[in-house]
């Protein structure tokens, strides 16, 4: 297995269960089940032990494996400089392995399976994939500047195709020249790759490469933070070489500059930051930019935001497989109680499985009341929206 | 054991209770040299309640059960070596209570020193409790049971110092409270009361299960900073330690002396930490504790040495996370050590002795002292790395770390959380009629002898 040499190197102290603060638990497979087999710590031994034999292969170990949401958590916090950050890259050899001994999960099988005979995990065809652009009046992509990636979640899951909408109507109005692959798109690899299906992962990635390149793509927005991470990090090694970039990254520089008429009412937000975006690519600045730029919204950080922030338990597959589960210690949970916290009424999000991660989450706290998940391009249509109907009210009372 | 196992579920739930190979096989060890020994079952309990069925159950099956915090504490402590019941006490870790004015905090026993930091730090910023260097997620509880120390040592003594009460469910399953929350509605003394307290403190959860644990909190000043004396004498850190600590203004003293790096090697270092309510009284104090040993700046065998700001900034971090990473000096994974509790005056020969250990087992250390108290006494450790993956190298530092268990005894100091053989070198060196009153207590707390068994036991 790749990176077994590091494995005995884990002392187990658990820094890397935690956010910089201390302040709660920060691994959501850790936050969930609480036994330290669950906790970075516990996979390190766990495999290293497996390695050797000492322990078998198990439904168990497959779970322990597969809770992992690949947050980056434990590679941010972990305290061993020298190798704290292969961390993930040790868990994922795990799932490699898992997979090259034909040993996985059912859900994890059924995954990938969907994914190799449709292009998607919801098995469904791919005339379905661009429906969500149905009425918006969007090109096909020809010669336009940007290709707009969408991902599975974004154009099968009714609430990523919600946050898609938004995103593409809005990117529209900013005259933003993009167009989009519709039929032709198929899974961006992410997930499969960091649940340890290699080939699978080579044989996406080099089927999108040849497919934007015949296309004539150079430049990629991409909707969610997972096709963002696959494709600007790991496309270059199979020789797809674009500008990637995620599409708060083209929001920033449009909507300050917009003018757009704002309702008077001011919006309180608190923004969730996607793993991959912020602690796989480091970007934590952008989304708040595209927010801050919206007038009244009023940004609310929670105690653990950027590099502590607590993933919302999408990662690593688990939007599909679920194998971390729910429940009031989900991360998900977990992580719309700290929204609550904060007395913000909007929990933004910059990523579909977040959104539904997250909206799903305080529909089980039921805090429908008093929080929404929004993305920043819902926020600005439903402000552009209540800024008419004001204005409305206005020029009728003045009438 | 299946039908065990089938209460045990019933008891905290399928989600909680586990018989896996997984479970079994990490919670059978910790990150030091002890040997692994197996749990059957692992439990992670919610409740006081819970615990108490738990423990009616394993009294009535005498089946084993071993408390665990976080599991840090290096020595094998939380290994069971009897099989039975491993109690992972995380999931009992809300804050209940701080008394701002009488400046206490009640603690469920699985609450992490993180955890607890972080809420001071959020809800009462005015208010500190010692934090150990341990990582953060060890347990308050667990800490303070074995007698920890830690960032305000040198202030409260050991953290068993700044216990205020404990509320503790006893091997046959009732709950007792120790303390004034036995009396009053207030956790604010172990005292006037008789202090039943010490049924608990040090011995290595075998005595009864802490749920509930109330400390001391301190005041979080807004000036805080270190100086670092440095010697390379020994002979006089017993008297620099002495006039240091009895200024009375340090929060903690820590002496550390490592070969690594190289401009510290052959150095004996002196960490004084001390903070003020303003920058005038912050110098103030710097003044007195400077002036305290000018005896040995004047005679130029001593001095303060100049910090570079980021140096400062790691010395003034609590817990010191950079100590957890002596771990991985040799890529190895693994370190563990000897604390020996002495007397300040035996610094310069535990100073010595411990270069001798080492260099006659060539193992790579680290060696220090927290100070307790006013200069009261200090816990002297013997750190040594080792490379998990090295089965000799295991067995070396393990053997370092015995002859240091003998040499800190014979020395006049006794070593701290000990491991099991060397809790068995202590009963060997301790005055008889001691161990039996300790024996004749268990038998009364735990007639069944099924709390952690094979800790302070002879054979
Ligand atoms: C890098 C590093 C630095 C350290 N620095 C310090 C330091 O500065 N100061 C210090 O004091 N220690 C230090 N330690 C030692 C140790 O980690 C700490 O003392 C730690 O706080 C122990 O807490 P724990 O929760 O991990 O206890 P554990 O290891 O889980 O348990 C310790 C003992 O207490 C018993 N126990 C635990 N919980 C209960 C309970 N609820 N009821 C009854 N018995 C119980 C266990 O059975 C065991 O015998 C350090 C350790 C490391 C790895
Ligand atoms: S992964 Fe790093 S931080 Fe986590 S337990 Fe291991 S050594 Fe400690
Ligand atoms: S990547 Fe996230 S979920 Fe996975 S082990 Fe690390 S902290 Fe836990």
């Amino acid at each position: 297995m790749e990176y077994a040499e590091i494995l005995h190197r884990c002392f187990r102290c658990g820094y890397c269960k935690l956010p910089s603060s201390y302040q709660d638990l920060n691994c959501p497979s850790y936050l969930k089940f609480r036994f330290e087999t669950y906790s970075p710590g516990g996979r390190m031994w766990l495999l290293r032990e497996w390695l050797d034999g000492g322990i078998k292969t198990s439904e168990r170990f497959q779970e322990i494996l597969y809770s992992c949401t690949a947050c980056g958590n434990c590679v941010e916090h972990c305290i061993f400089p020298k190798f704290k950050a292969d961390l993930l890259n040790a868990f994922t050899a795990g799932r490699v392995e898992l997979v090259d001994r034909g040993v996985l999960p059912r859900l994890v099988s059924r995954y990938f399976k969907a994914i190799y005979n449709y292009g998607n995990p919801y098995k469904l065809l791919k005339e379905e994939r661009g429906k969500w652009a149905e009425g918006l009046d969007i090109e096909i992509y020809k010669d336009h500047e940007h290709l707009f990636y969408v991902g599975c979640a974004g154009s099968h899951d009714e609430r990523g195709q919600k946050m898609t909408r938004a995103v593409a109507s809005l990117m529209k109005r900013l005259d933003v020249s993009f167009g989009i692959l519709g039929a032709d798109e198929i899974c961006d690899g992410n997930e499969v790759r960091v649940m340890g299906e290699e080939g699978l992962f080579e044989h996406l990635a080099k089927q999108n490469i040849e497919t934007f390149q015949k296309a004539g793509v150079n430049k990629i927005i991409t909707l969610s933070p997972h096709a963002y991470h696959a494709m600007k990090n790991y496309y270059p090694f199979f020789g797809g070489s674009f500008q990637v970039l995620h599409y708060t990254q083209i929001l920033a520089g449009l909507i300050g500059k917009a003018g757009f008429t704002m309702p008077s009412k001011p919006l309180k937000v608190t923004f969730h930051d996607p793993c991959y975006l912020g602690r796989h690519n480091n970007d934590y600045f952008t989304p708040r930019v595209v927010l801050g730029a919206i007038p009244g919204v009023e940004i609310v950080e929670m105690d653990r935001s950027k590099v502590d922030s607590l993933c919302c338990g999408g990662g690593g597959g688990n939007f599909f497989t679920d194998i971390l589960g729910g429940g009031p210690d989900s991360s998900s949970r977990v992580r719309a109680r700290e929204a609550a916290e904060t007395g913000a009424e909007v929990l933004a999000v910059a990523c579909p499985k977040c959104a539904k991660m997250l909206d799903d989450a305080i529909k089980a706290e039921d805090m429908e009341e008093k929080l929404r998940v929004m993305d920043s391009a819902e926020i600005l249509i439903e402000r552009l929206v209540q800024a008419n109907e004001e204005n409305e009210t206005a020029t009728s009372v003045s009438r | 054991m299946k039908d065990v196992y089938q209460q045990l579920v019933s008891i905290v739930g399928p989600a909680y209770a586990s018989n896996h190979p997984e479970e079994r096989f990490f919670y059978s060890r910790d990150g030091g040299t002890m040997e692994p020994r197996e749990p059957d079952f692992v439990v992670m309990p919610k409740t006081t309640d819970e615990v108490q069925q738990i423990m009616k159950l394993a009294n009535e099956r005498e089946i084993p059960v071993v408390p665990m915090g976080g599991g840090l504490v290096l020595s094998g402590l939380s290994r069971p070596l009897k099989g039975g019941i491993v109690l992972d006490m995380k999931r009992m870790n809300r804050i209940l209570e701080v008394n701002e004015t009488s400046r206490y905090v009640v603690v469920e026993a699985g609450a992490s020193q993180g955890m607890l930091q972080a809420y001071l730090k959020k809800h009462h910023p005015k208010l500190k409790h010692s934090v150990p260097d341990a990582p953060p997620i060890a347990t308050i509880a667990g800490n303070v049971l074995i007698h920890g120390s830690g960032h305000l040592s040198a202030m409260g003594g050991f953290h068993t110092d700044m216990l205020n009460g404990l509320e503790v469910v006893l091997p046959t399953g009732e709950m007792v409270r120790i303390g004034s929350c036995s009396t009053s509605p207030y956790w604010f003394s172990r005292f006037p009361l008789p202090d039943l307290s010490g049924l608990f403190l040090g011995w290595a959860g075998t005595t009864g299960v802490a749920t509930k644990i109330a400390i001391k909190l301190y005041p979080n000043r807004p000036f805080n900073d270190v100086i670092i004396f440095v010697t390379e004498d020994p002979e006089i850190v017993p008297d620099v330690i002495h006039r240091l600590s009895g200024v009375a203004v340090a929060e903690d003293i820590l002496a550390w002396m490592t070969p690594k790096p190289v401009w510290a090697h052959g150095f004996q270092m002196l960490n004084v930490n001390y903070g003020a309510d303003s920058r005038r009284e912050l110098t103030l104090k710097r003044d007195l504790l400077r002036e305290s040993v000018s005896k040995y700046i004047d005679e130029k065998v001593g001095g303060f040495m100049p910090l570079p700001p980021d140096m400062k900034k790691r010395f003034l971090e609590a817990p010191a996370s950079t100590l957890a990473v002596f771990a991985d000096v040799n890529k190895g994974g693994g370190f563990e050590y000897v604390g020996g509790i002495m007397p300040i005056e035996l610094f310069p020969e535990a100073y010595r002795k411990g270069l001798e250990v080492a260099s006659k087992h060539a193992v790579t250390y680290s060696l220090g002292a927290r100070i307790i108290g006013l200069g009261h006494c200090m816990m002297f450790f013997y750190a040594y790395a080792f490379n998990r993956a090295d089965e000799a190298d295991v067995k070396r530092a393990q053997q370092a770390l015995e002859d240091t268990n003998g040499m800190v005894l014979e020395m006049g100091g006794i070593p701290w959380k000990a491991e099991a053989p060397a809790q068995k070198q202590i009963i060997n060196k301790m005055h008889p009629p001691t161990y039996e009153l300790m024996n004749r207590i268990r038998a009364v707390l735990d007639p069944k002898g099924i709390m952690n068994p094979g800790n302070w036991e002879v054979s």
